[in-house]
């Protein structure tokens, strides 16, 4: 029995940007008032001009989202991806009735509440107490619903003996623990979610993490968008991956994360030469697998030796940067290892011009799946990554002969292969 | 495991969905069932839904109460401005008044009664449409970030000067036992004045709020244009006092003044002077009630943009 929770049918919105933005002040309203006066008999005389005018579809208008159309059932824990720019928040924007969309419409089985920043409502002159009530209700509790859980949102924020000091005299910390303990206690049917977990300390965040948890496994419905991409993989059910506007992929959280990564990847490596426009640091130019199938992404197999080919130039006589790494993450963006030169004994610093370095890896014990590499120069005393591609290049592994028994290890059985030998005493 | 190495390359494998259930979920065409609450554009009769306002009353009310904490928070005397204000201000022009040698009242009432009764109304009404006039772009933040109807920000600005309104009405009631006035029975009808005051204000806190959302010029011109209508209504004198000097139809203009009406109104109520004319009062009743109604519907016009625009 599965239930729609959120419908959404055909939103669109549309902006209007550059010169012929609404007036936002009288003033502009008059000046535009008497430029046409003054431009009046000068259009009357040359008729044949057509006065420059905004029509439907001009270069002026940008559509932030077009033609989104998706279901949710209940329960559901959607997770929103995209790049900057791609949309993300003014869908949120729209699903929680803040903006209305210019086309389409959706439809909504029971309350929707959002969350688009910690401390909705905050007023820094009031007390905790004052607070607690204050954002309720502008998250749309009720009284009686806020009455109800007051201790339990103290309790959860930890704030119980400033509950009566003025929230400015919180430091930040305290602020987005109340604020996320009032937000966390929404009774709503629907929850939207905008990067909020992305704030306090890791032991607070962690805490976020199972209050999220808990409220997704309560059976309601959450729309989440985060950049961390381990959250996502974590909480998700269903990833929505949206691009300049357009939904590109409705799908589960594995193979969308793992699309949407590819594409990332795709788009970050072929500029790498390209950035070097800045001639006075050392430059990464381009990273390869060497000894490997030409294609989109390279295959290689568990257990043998990788070779990496890192072309750096290096415009200066500068021994600041004396290191390189080279990081393995796996599809979600876990980082499985990093290898670099600092962890060696006797290693020659970066030499002037244009060199390749080449760097063997023996055995590699992955297990199958995407990996990408990041390459990044840094500084040994201050371990600054300083100079950094991310997602420089990715590959495959394929793990299925590793143990040459055609087993290998399942997903979620671990990041590492490990040969063994097993013997019985009696 | 071999099914898992990508035999289609990884740009083809993101346009098909993993699983056919998820693939459907994703297409555009939806059977029609109807038990779900559906949101587009809205009409202006949906921005300004009184049951929706209804339903967010404890919000107004929250909102009331931040802006009456926040504003006596660290003030030494707290509420006692709310007295201040119109008793200086009656000082000063029954100072003024005395010295110019005129007569700002015709009735008998002493000054200070008479001019208390004006003077705490339309402190109310400037107080409340200054409020009003900056609720949406002061509360920019909010609207930006969580939905709730936006018509109870100019709503609930009109409770903080109600709550001073109380106070200095008190002032007014210990003066009136000091000269031993008591009003008669038209003091009934003072709750239709009332409800007519908050109509009047309402009407102007829902035009100016909205077009300040948009064009900030309007809450540096509000304060000026309730400082001179503090001249040109009768406020801190009678209307019979002015009167006498005006023809037939300038009288008649100067008593479309919805605040001519309601202050001579209020007089009549406590004080027993005059009722104001029931001809241009009609008139004037009806010009506020198309303004109020307009400006309920510019409200919901505009509305929908707050959150873009503001």
């Amino acid at each position: 029995m599965s239930n729609v929770a959120l419908r959404v049918e055909g939103l669109g919105k549309k902006y209007r940007i550059g010169t012929h933005q609404p007036y936002n002040r009288l003033s502009e309203v008059m000046t535009g008032l008497g430029k046409s006066v003054i431009d009046l008999p000068r259009t009357m005389l040359n008729k044949s001009k057509p006065v420059p005018q905004v029509a439907e579809g001009d270069s002026n208008e940008f559509w932030a989202l077009k033609d989104i159309s998706f279901e949710v059932q209940e329960g559901d824990v959607v997770g929103i991806i995209g790049r900057n720019g791609a949309g993300k928040s003014t869908l949120l924007k729209i699903l929680s009735r803040i903006t209305e969309p210019t086309e389409g419409r959706f439809g909504v089985r029971g309350r929707i509440s959002s969350l688009l920043e910690v401390g909705t409502g905050f007023h820094p002159e009031l007390t905790g107490r004052e607070n607690i009530y204050l954002s309720g209700s502008v998250l749309g509790m009720t009284r009686s619903e806020i009455k109800n859980h007051f201790d339990e949102i103290v309790d959860f924020s930890g704030v119980e003996k400033f509950l009566d000091t003025p929230v400015k005299r919180y430091s930040s910390g305290m602020q987005v623990r109340l604020g996320f303990a009032v937000a966390a206690h929404l009774k709503s049917e629907i929850l939207i979610i905008d990067e909020v977990l992305a704030v306090g300390d890791v032991e607070f965040q962690k805490k976020c993490m199972g209050k999220m948890s808990d409220v997704a496994r309560g059976g309601r419905t959450i729309l989440l968008v985060s950049h961390n991409y381990r959250v996502m993989y974590k909480m998700a059910n269903v990833v929505i991956w949206l691009n300049n506007g357009k939904l590109k992929h409705y799908d589960q959280p594995d193979a969308g994360i793992t699309a949407y990564l590819t594409d990332i990847s795709h788009r970050n490596r072929d500029p790498i030469a390209s950035r070097s426009n800045n001639e006075t640091v050392p430059v990464i130019e381009q990273i390869e697998l060497v000894g490997c199938s030409e294609g989109i992404d390279p295959i290689l197999e568990s257990g043998n030796d990788v070779e990496f080919n890192i072309t750096i130039t290096n415009p200066l006589d500068d021994s600041y940067l004396d290191y390189i790494v080279i990081g393995i993450s796996d599809a979600q963006g876990t980082r499985i290892t990093t290898i670099g030169t600092h962890q060696l004994n006797d290693f020659k610093p970066l030499p002037t011009g244009v060199s390749i370095l080449t760097c063997e890896v023996r055995n590699l014990y992955l297990p199958t799946g995407r990996y990408t590499v990041l390459v990044a120069l840094g500084n040994k005393r201050s371990r600054n990554e300083a100079i950094c591609n991310t997602q420089a290049l990715s590959f495959w592994v394929d793990s299925s002969n590793f143990f040459q028994s055609g087993e290998s290890i399942l997903d979620g059985q671990g990041y590492l292969l490990c040969r063994s030998s097993w013997k019985w005493t009696q | 495991m071999t099914d898992e190495i990508p035999v289609s390359s990884p740009a083809e494998r993101l346009q098909q969905p993993s699983s056919p259930e998820l693939a459907s979920r994703a297409s555009s065409t939806f059977d029609v069932t109807s038990d779900l609450t559906y949101y587009g554009r809205r009409s202006v009769w949906q921005s300004v839904n009184p049951r929706e306002i209804w339903h967010y009353r404890n919000l107004i009310w929250q909102f009331a109460l931040r802006d009456l904490k926040v504003r006596y928070r660290q003030t030494v005397i707290g509420a006692l401005w709310a007295i201040i204000q119109p008793v200086v201000t009656m000082l000063v022009f029954g100072l003024l008044f005395s010295t110019l040698d005129g007569k700002p009242t015709r009735s008998g009432v002493p000054y200070a009664v008479t001019s208390l009764c004006g003077l705490i109304p339309w402190q109310f009404f400037g107080a409340s449409v200054i409020a009003a006039t900056q609720s949406i772009s002061n509360n920019a933040q909010l609207v930006q970030k969580v939905y709730f109807p936006k018509l109870i920000l100019p709503l609930a600005a009109l409770l903080p000067p109600l709550v001073d309104m109380g106070i200095a009405s008190c002032v007014l009631l210990c003066l009136m036992m000091w000269f031993g006035i008591l009003p008669g029975l038209a003091v009934l009808s003072m709750p239709l004045i009332l409800l007519a005051l908050f109509l009047t204000t309402l009407g102007c806190s829902f035009w100016l709020s909205s077009i300040n959302a948009i064009y900030r010029d309007v809450q540096y011109v509000v304060p000026f244009i309730i400082s001179v209508g503090l001249l040109i209504s009768p406020v801190t004198y009678e209307l019979p006092a002015v009167a006498e000097n005006m023809s037939p139809t300038i009288k008649f203009i100067y008593c479309l003044n919805p605040f001519a009406n309601l202050l001579m109104a209020t007089r009549w109520a406590i004080l027993g002077t005059p009722f104001p004319d029931i001809v241009p009062m009609l008139v004037s009743g009806l010009l506020v009630g198309c303004m109020i109604v307009g400006g309920v519907v510019y409200f919901g016009k505009t509305e929908r943009y707050f959150a873009d625009r503001v």
